[in-house]
């Protein structure tokens, strides 16, 4: 527990120092790493019952809060999803992920709560939904897409395996027909669902299980053709760009494109040692945008060369692994489950935010846990990691006694 | 059994954290892609922009080019200037002109360039050239300014200026950049993709000093700039200019087809403007003085401009009542129980009607017409009669967009019988005596100087017509012109019908309603005159329209003039269109005479106080040759609010 304490503090000043050329920013940054020690102090001296008890009030009041916020935001970059308080300004969908995430361990916590029921999916995915519908109606995608992580958490608990399942089949058939021509994937899908059946042993070969397959196939080649037909005609066109240059950068060479290959670039260059710290030539020109928050992880690359870049996501996996173990400890239900949404959260936003400077994931707004410039996002991280922390220690006292 | 679960989490944990790893081991260290030569250097990458496109005339005559000229960036941190005076004195700007864009500059970025001046002429750069070299942190970079070697054409032109905060906005590929030029209004914008060409990005190796050192990996990831396509219009712009100097002193419209294949040759706006005013770096101010002038120089009256098309439009009800049954080429009506006034003597037959332009010979054909369906009840026979001709009317173009290549085309109006029944709050509430006025092109009318063209053309091709259009090609004549503009649209009226109306319009010309002059020898102009109602409406004349082609065998130019606040059609508008159709045939101008009287008029309405005039336009003088009272000059006046109806009324469209 204190190693994941101190795990914390070694990597606050780390973030304030590589933003060190922009002073406006690492400013900013001190202050929001003072107010984040305070409200860790907050959490840990407050009973651990608390969070438990209040799980659901605070959920309710992140919805109000979210609502409000597509009326009475600021309205930054054409998303509606910021409060401004003179120079200063909160972004709730970032605190919303802690509130689902007690919200849903406070559910599960519940005995006799079971996941394969029917009636608890229904009620477990509205938590989910509900306010991933409201940052959606506020313009952005991003921390919509964070809430995806959840399933990490639900697969643990129990979640039949074929959920998650359809879902990854689903995303990936959803950028394939984005990339590839309907008749390629078309195809592709017969030659696999021929290959599974090839493979199967010859008992197991029956016609009802090829007709299965074959029906698997059929919904795959529906699915396909139904987002072939959605994007191109139901979509007006800008819409269709926004989403095709998710997947496919190169059709805005001047835009997203010229982010990620920025990116590269500037991760590339810092070799297998980098520059050096504040060396870096492609991240203090400005060569790479938004350097400071969404694309952080190219000034580590740049500056710490291969080295720093193994450290960093070596600490990371070291972190989300030891949160899961922990977990896994846990005396009571609610702690545990609770402790694997964040695992699940952190793992989410390094996943999504390293792989898309590294050219692996399509070009996704949101932060790199830690690291990233922005109050809002290094609040509820902390939030996020010290409520669990203030329920693991619970269960050291609890063993100690 | 659920415990297991944490294993398989844990592993794609590390699974992604390997994935990510190697990917990293990759790009970092074995892969040079990314890596850069010299660790100083860094990667910058350069926009082309290529050149627009040119446009040309149907004769390859330049309409509009390029001519380079500089814009002047500025990089405000590497700037040193050690005496700010003696530079503004150079540049020839104030102190508080540098320091304003200064800070704007430094906002944007400190270490990026921002514009500092836009296009210096080449003999302002070369001023400069030599003393820049002292003060760091300034950068020329070449770009292109529009030129209008012709001085004519604006309206249709449109205009190239600096993308608004709106179109940046609303792009479907994010394709412009703050500070890009797009074209506006006109063959600029509508032709936007195929003019401006396909931008290049170049990647240049600079080290930190900002100098280059050459391309990246050879240039293995740059693309090419693709030069615009160059426009070849159907304009002669020689005639076009002709025409510009007919329209001086004059509102109004000018607009000439070649009736076998749709393409304009003449397209006159006036009053117009000088279109290099809007491609200078003085746009804004000479666009705000071109907004504010109570003329509105702006519109594009051929396309944007709705008038009554008045007696013109008598030759349409002539064609759709024959084709009806209605009416036959010897049929005579008298002035006898017409509402309406007429000039000449009456007893004139369908050649003699179009010729003196009756109006009672019309009130009845049209009478006829909307009665010629066997309904005896009044009103229901006229809803009837109505929705024909509205059906054959439309025919014509008439009552929606014709199509024409330019972006601001109006809808215009043809009355329906639903139309009628919103007006008089039901249906079968009103009948022919409400709407006669039709008859003779007044009434609820309204139509653009560019379909009564088309009009005309169709009546000299005898029947169908070719959506006109600006465009020949791109390159070459031919290239890239899209089949609408090749398709022949049918007027389903038969040709024969349209042989007594022709003759009926030579006779206008030779020994009718067209002043004499304007009969011109040798060009065997056929039209027909029109004089839109205007001075009920608080104006002192009403506009005059002529629309005609020539020569009326085998007819190469089809025109229609409108001359706002000019009287009669007969004198003012058949005049220019006389001379433009017989410069465009014979290239060359011999009834002096009478290009001296049309040069010598003025038509411009008195800039303030024509509508709301306190006491009713005194009788008009019916000589108008005389100009009328000298017309101040037209500077912009923005104190009197009250002439901005002056053409809006007019103008107003739908």
């Amino acid at each position: 527990m204190g190693w994941l304490n101190v795990y914390a503090a070694v990597y606050s000043p780390e973030d304030h120092t590589s933003l060190f050329d922009m002073t406006t920013n690492a400013g900013k940054q001190m202050m929001w790493i003072g107010t984040t020690v305070i409200l860790v102090i907050c959490i840990l001296v407050v009973n651990h019952t608390f969070f438990d008890t209040f799980a659901f009030v605070f959920y309710g009041f992140m919805i109000l809060v979210l609502i409000l916020v597509l009326f009475a935001g600021t309205n930054i970059n054409g998303s509606r999803s910021w409060f401004k308080f003179g120079s200063v300004s909160i972004q709730p969908a970032e605190f919303a992920k802690v509130a689902t995430a007690l919200a849903l361990a406070k559910y599960l916590d519940v005995p006799g709560s079971n996941l394969t029921k029917q009636k608890d999916l229904m009620y477990i995915g509205g938590i989910i939904v509900l306010p991933c519908l409201l940052i959606l109606a506020s313009n952005e995608t991003g921390s919509t897409l964070v809430f995806a992580s959840f399933t990490i958490m639900l697969y643990r608990e129990g979640l039949p395996s074929w959920i998650p399942a359809v879902g990854i089949t689903a995303a990936a058939l959803f950028v394939l027909a984005l990339v590839f021509p309907k008749l390629y994937i078309f195809i592709g899908i017969g030659a696999l669902l021929g290959l599974i059946i090839m493979l199967m042993p010859r008992y197991n070969r029956t016609m009802a299980n090829s007709l299965a397959i074959g029906l698997v196939g059929i919904v795959m080649i529906g699915y396909v053709t139904g987002v072939d037909f959605f994007v191109n005609n139901v979509l007006q066109k800008h819409q269709r760009n926004r989403i095709k240059v998710l997947v496919d950068p190169k059709i805005d060479p001047l835009g997203v494109g010229w982010n990620v290959t920025q990116a590269k670039i500037a991760i590339g260059s810092g070799r297998l040692q980098g520059k050096g710290f504040l060396e870096g030539t492609q991240t203090k020109f400005d060569f790479v945008p938004e350097q400071s928050t969404d694309f952080i992880f190219c000034t580590i690359g740049e500056e710490h060369g291969f080295i720093g870049a193994l450290v960093v996501i070596a600490l990371f996996i070291g972190l989300v692994s030891r949160i899961v173990i922990l977990a896994e400890k846990q005396r009571t239900k609610f702690a545990r489950v609770y402790g694997y949404c964040v695992a699940g959260i952190i793992f989410f936003h390094v996943m999504i935010n390293v792989g898309m400077t590294i050219g692996l994931m399509p070009v996704i707004g949101i932060p790199l846990p830690f690291f990233s410039y922005g109050g809002s996002s290094l609040w509820s991280f902390s939030i996020l990691l010290f409520i669990f922390l203030k329920l693991d220690s619970r269960r050291t006292a609890l063993t100690r006694r | 059994m659920l415990e297991n679960r944490k294993w398989v989490i844990i592993g794609i944990f590390c699974l992604v954290g390997l994935t990510y790893l190697a990917r990293l081991f990759y790009l970092q260290v074995l892969d040079d892609t990314y890596s850069l030569g010299a660790s100083k250097n860094s990667i910058k990458r350069v926009v082309e922009i290529p050149y627009r496109g040119q446009i040309y005339d149907r004769n390859n005559h330049l309409i509009v080019y390029n001519t380079p000229v500089y814009d002047l960036y500025v990089t405000p941190k590497q700037v040193r200037i050690p005496d700010t005076s003696a530079f503004c004195r150079m540049m020839n700007i104030s102190v508080s002109d540098f320091d304003s864009i200064m800070g704007l500059a430094k906002n944007y970025s400190p270490v990026k360039p921002s514009l500092f001046l836009r296009q210096l002429s080449k003999e302002d750069f070369a001023r400069i050239q030599d003393a820049l070299v002292d003060y760091r942190g300034f950068e020329p970079v070449i770009s292109s300014m529009r030129t209008y070697p012709a001085h004519t054409l604006s309206n249709a032109l449109g205009y190239v200026s600096e993308i608004s905060k709106k179109q940046l906005e609303n792009q479907d590929i994010l394709y412009y950049r703050q500070g890009d030029y797009i074209g506006h209004n006109g063959l600029e914008e509508q032709y936007e993709e195929q003019l401006r060409g396909k931008r290049g990005v170049k990647f240049m190796m600079q080290n930190v000093r900002g100098v280059n050192k050459g391309s990246w990996k050879n240039g293995a990831f740059d693309t090419l700039a693709v030069a615009g396509q160059n426009l070849i219009t159907g304009i002669d712009v020689e005639v076009q200019r002709y025409a510009d100097s007919l329209m001086q002193n004059k509102v109004g419209a000018v607009l000439a087809i070649e009736p076998a294949t749709g393409e304009i040759l003449v397209s006159v706006s006036a009053p117009t403007y000088d279109p290099n005013l809007l491609s200078s770096r003085f746009f804004s101010k000479n666009y705000r003085a071109l907004i504010k002038n109570p003329y509105k120089p702006l519109i594009n009256r051929p396309v944007m401009a709705s008038y009554r098309p008045g007696s013109t439009f008598k030759l349409i009800q002539a064609l759709i009542a024959q084709q009806q049954g209605s009416l036959f080429p010897n049929t005579v009506y008298g002035h006898a129980g017409s509402p309406m006034r007429c000039h000449c003597r009456g007893g004139n037959s369908l050649r003699g009607a179009v010729q003196n332009s009756c109006n009672p010979y019309f009130y009845y054909v049209f009478r006829k017409f909307l009665y010629f369906n066997g309904e005896n009840n009044t009103f229901k026979a006229s809803a009837i009669g109505l929705k024909q001709w509205h059906d054959m009317a439309e025919k014509f173009g008439m009552g929606s967009k014709l199509g024409i290549d330019l972006p601001s085309e109006l809808k215009g109006n043809l009355p329906t019988p639903e139309y009628y029944d919103k007006a008089y709050r039901g249906a079968l509430r009103w009948k022919f005596s409400n709407v006669y006025s039709l008859s003779i092109g007044e009434g609820e009318l309204l139509i653009s100087p560019l379909k009564l063209a088309n009009l005309a053309a169709t009546i000299a091709n005898r029947g169908w017509y070719i959506t006109p259009h600006y465009i020949k090609g791109f390159g070459k004549p031919g290239v890239g012109l899209s089949a609408e503009y090749r398709e022949r649209h049918e007027t389903g009226i038969d040709y024969k019908y349209y042989l007594p109306v022709i003759d009926g319009m030579r006779g206008a010309v030779a020994h009718g309603t067209v002043t004499p002059l304007a009969n011109i020898a040798g060009i065997d102009l056929c039209g027909k005159t029109g004089t839109s109602q205007n001075n009920k409406f608080g104006h002192k004349f009403d506009h005059s329209i002529f629309i005609g082609f020539a020569p009326m065998n085998d007819p190469k130019i089809a025109v229609a003039v409108f001359v706002e606040n000019a009287g009669w059609g007969g004198k003012a508008a058949a005049s220019v269109a006389a001379l433009v159709a017989e410069r465009y045939l014979k290239r060359k101008t011999e009834a002096k005479k009478l290009e001296e009287q049309v040069l010598a008029s003025n038509y411009l309405p008195p800039v303030n106080g024509l509508p709301g005039y306190k006491k009713p336009a005194p009788a008009a003088p019916k000589k108008d040759t005389v100009p009328q009272k000298a017309a101040p000059a037209p500077k912009p006046l923005m104190t009197d609010t009250k002439t901005k109806p002056v053409v809006a009324a007019v103008i107003s469209g739908n």
